[in-house]
């Protein structure tokens, strides 16, 4: 399949799409005429098949600068009338909520959609956090689609329900659901609004002291009605298998449910909510009423299984309830098929036969993931590693962020030591200059520096906090699979873009020490580091390189031109700095002692021949 | 019991391993059948594990149960072994024997295993095994690229995979560009002549 498919697929036809692709087709099939992000894994390709087809498609979409500047943009367009979609994974919703709070107040004009990616297991986020509490806290519906097909057919509906219901909806899905691949039929594509005129209503659209009471008020009101409607809409849905047993489930979790309730003939009665937030009391308990005792399958958090307790308290059931709480279910980490069979045999008191599995008693080496050969983070570690080591700076405090650069946590760089969310390298690099008298040095990306780092830079200089930071600029979002950046000069439609420097917005916000580098120079690299470390103030080093995965591999392809290293064993001492201290993926030693490069993993960069103290390390021929 | 036949495809990052499963997932979708697949992207895209799941049958979940594979396919012999509580009584695997070194290996944190201790340790659990040097295969049909292709054409003579080769290849068609279609049809052919052979020759 190609990606143009996604937009040129006909009506009818099937397509076998990840659940973010079938993301973006719904998206289209519901008329959206503005759609935003910013990318973050397990939502990223979101993104990646917007910019690939909005311009074909007639629509706009903008990679926006951080969560909350996307959420904002697609409020505005909602607002205006355009329908709208921002995309984003679970924790970009702790950037965005500040305007999400505000937004679900104020409700919309056109349908509005806000996709959020959970992050069961964390194979790529920072903490296990339930977006399903994000509809409890500000009051928006949510959707909780379980396969490709139900993502694409959720788009389409959550904007009707926005619509009629006059607020923003919420579409939750897990890692295991966006990148998850089905067959999806598809729908037809509506050409939806691009543009629309804003009909003021300050009581509407602006929140403050005077106007926000009344939403909360309207807010509570909507709710009630979108639950009578969750009572009865047909995708809130049972699925009798006989018996007396009841289990609620929603998401990806019910794929598991009802994969081991067909593979075991268990009967039982399978109530599967899709609008599941606000949560439709009347069809939960009358679905309670009709089984002996309920099982609650879900992810992460025991959300649903709390709602259960109230309806339960509330009405003086007695029941006996399975899930989280009572230990039934693990609390923390995905689901997995044999962890739902599991569980469910301990709920239902069933002996379920299995499969012999194996494993080996032989040792296996583990495979970290890694900075990529030819990475330019490696060298700017490198050089920077150098410049403290010379400087004899002891214990220096490496506050890092999130990006490829933080797999400097590994050996043998071991240069991250605090991070806590996008752009907190700088805030907390402030915190450790204050509450310590250690050298700090804070790391950072270009994309993140533009997401969030640009008020921690300014804070370090207006209150002295003396932080020498590096932003580590590899002209792209390289960690997500290659997205455009403010720094970059093409948008995410493929257009031109005016590229915002680094250098300048440093200087603007008053930093003293400034200076750029590339860090394949290692010397020049070290240079610069020495000197800003030794400087007293707030100091930057831009280390600028493009992402040896994105960049300069690309363009090597294309010109057809790839030089490779190799170390000459006539000059090669095993003195082992390349392998142990520079530490590329590419360099490995042979059972007999021996250095080689791997031909096929060398991205040429040829760092390492500045890193050889004995000149070994040459062209291949 | 409805039939269903499960692949647990593993390997390293930039082996191609999402690309082999999604031609395998979309062979299956032409055939009419249903099809299900689950990915993992990420921080593992940089030289760490690559694992996908492919279902074929009516289901509804991606994710294979512990020894329930039908098939395992791995482009890494460690991978494979890493990859065993997905192998039961039932399981056939193709395995490529090309190793790729992990980077601790040379730090000197941890040891690879000798090839050959591999394999006698596949042999030990797996009945229908086969193990084919898909990077040196790769290599003579022109790229050492398409190691994954030669693994997909190995795949597809071992007897019981629900998906003809005619499909597959149409599925390759519609997913490589046109300068790079032939290479990877002789990289399909010979995995799939060298599983044949070796089934004769059992």
């Amino acid at each position: 399949m190609k990606v143009k498919q996604i937009l040129t697929g006909k009506e009818g036809e099937n397509l076998f799409l990840l659940g973010n692709e079938a993301a973006v087709r719904g998206a289209l099939e519901g008329g959206v005429g503005i759609a935003s992000t910013y990318p973050g894994t397990p939502a990223s390709e979101i993104g990646n098949v917007f910019s690939r087809i909005a311009k074909e498609a007639g629509i706009y979409f903008e990679f926006s600068s951080n969560e909350k500047v996307a959420l904002e943009v697609s409020a505005a367009a909602a607002i205006s009338g355009v329908r709208s979609f921002v995309a984003m994974k679970c924790v970009g919703l702790n950037v965005a909520a500040d305007s999400f709070m505000s937004t679900i107040y104020e409700g919309v004009r056109g349908g509005m959609v806000i996709f959020v990616a959970d992050d069961p297991s964390m194979y790529s986020s920072q903490n296990e956090q339930d977006d399903r509490l994000y509809a409890r806290i500000s009051g928006s519906p949510l959707l909780e689609p379980s396969n490709p097909q139900e993502v694409k057919d959720s788009m389409k509906f959550a904007l009707e329900l926005s619509e009629k219901f006059n607020i923003p909806v919420l579409v939750r899905t897990t890692t295991r659901v966006s990148h998850m691949r089905g067959v999806v039929e598809l729908g037809k594509i509506e050409r939806g609004k691009t543009k629309s005129t804003f009909e003021k209503n300050p009581r509407q659209f602006v929140v403050m002291p005077a106007t926000a009471p009344k939403m909360r008020q309207e807010l509570i009101l909507k709710l009630r009605d979108i639950e009578e409607f969750a009572n009865t809409w047909e995708l809130n849905r049972i699925i009798d298998k006989g018996g007396d047993y009841g289990i609620i489930t929603s998401g990806g979790s019910f794929n598991y449910v009802i994969d081991i309730l067909d593979e075991y003939n268990i009967p039982a009665k399978v109530l599967k909510l899709t609008l599941s937030y606000p949560f439709p009391e009347k069809l939960v308990k009358d679905f309670l009423d009709s089984v002996k005792q309920v099982v609650i399958v879900e992810e992460v958090d025991p959300v649903m299984e709390k709602e259960v307790f109230i309806i339960l308290g509330k009405y003086g059931i007695q029941k006996k309830v399975y899930g989280k709480l009572d230990g039934t279910f693990p609390r923390v980490f995905e689901y997995t098929p044999d962890i739902v069979r599991e569980s469910l045999c301990k709920s239902f008191d069933l002996h379920l036969s299995q499969k012999e599995s194996y494993k080996t008693d032989i040792p296996l080496p583990s495979r970290p993931p890694l900075l990529c050969p030819g990475c330019p983070h490696r060298a700017t570690y490198y050089a920077l590693k150098q410049a403290v080591n010379k400087l004899g700076i002891e214990n220096p405090i490496y506050a890092t962020d999130i990006g490829c650069y933080a797999l400097a946590i590994a050996p043998p760089f071991e240069m991250a030591d605090c991070n806590l969310s996008m752009g907190s390298s700088i805030g907390t690099g402030c915190g450790f200059a204050r509450a310590t008298d250690q050298k700090v040095i804070g790391f950072i990306g270009d994309s993140t520096f533009f997401h969030a780092g640009i008020p921690g830079l300014i804070n370090a200089v207006h209150n002295k906090n003396k932080v020498m930071l590096v932003i580590l600029d590899n002209r792209i979002t390289a960690m997500t699979g290659g997205q455009p950046n403010p720094g970059m000069p093409f948008d995410g439609m493929g257009g031109t873009a005016p590229e915002i420097s680094i250098e300048e917005v440093v200087k603007a916000s008053g930093v003293g020490f400034i200076k750029t580098v590339d860090p394949f120079n290692l010397k020049r690299a070290e240079e610069a580091f020495t000197e800003a470390l030794q400087y007293d103030g707030v100091a930057v080093v831009i280390a600028k390189h493009p992402c040896a995965a994105m960049i300069t591999d690309r363009e090597r392809r294309r010109k057809g031109i790839h030089i490779t290293f190799d170390v000459n064993p006539d000059k090669c001492t095993r003195c082992m700095v390349c392998v142990k201290e520079f530490a590329c993926p590419a360099i490995c030693v042979a059972q007999d002692g021996s250095v080689h490069i791997d031909p096929l993993l060398c991205d040429g960069c040829g760092v390492c021949r500045q890193v050889c103290p004995e000149k070994a390390i040459e062209v291949r021929k | 019991m409805k039939n269903i036949y499960k692949i647990y495809l593993t390997g390293v990052g930039g082996q191609g391993i999402v690309r082999v499963s999604t031609i395998i997932g979309e062979a299956a979708m032409r055939k009419g059948l249903n099809v299900v697949m689950s990915e993992l992207h990420g921080m593992a895209e940089r030289g760490g594990i690559i694992t996908t799941e492919v279902k074929i049958g009516d289901v509804s979940s991606a994710i294979i149960q512990d020894g329930n594979a039908d098939l395992l396919f791995a482009m890494e012999p460690v991978e494979a072994l890493r990859s065993l509580e997905k192998v039961g009584p039932n399981t056939s695997a193709i395995v490529n024997s090309a190793p790729i070194i992990p980077f601790t290996v040379s730090l000197g944190i941890d040891t690879y295993p000798e090839i050959s201790q591999i394999i006698t340790e596949l042999q030990s659990k797996i009945k229908n095994l086969f193990v084919i040097d898909a990077l040196e295969l790769a290599r003579k049909a022109g790229d050492t690229i398409v190691s994954n292709i030669v693994m997909l054409g190995a795949a597809a003579a071992i007897p019981g995979f629900p998906v003809e080769k005619e499909l597959l290849l149409t599925s390759m068609k519609e997913t490589f560009p046109a300068s790079t279609i032939e290479v990877n049809y002789a990289a399909f052919e010979s995995g799939y002549e060298t599983v044949l052979s070796e089934i004769s020759r059992r």
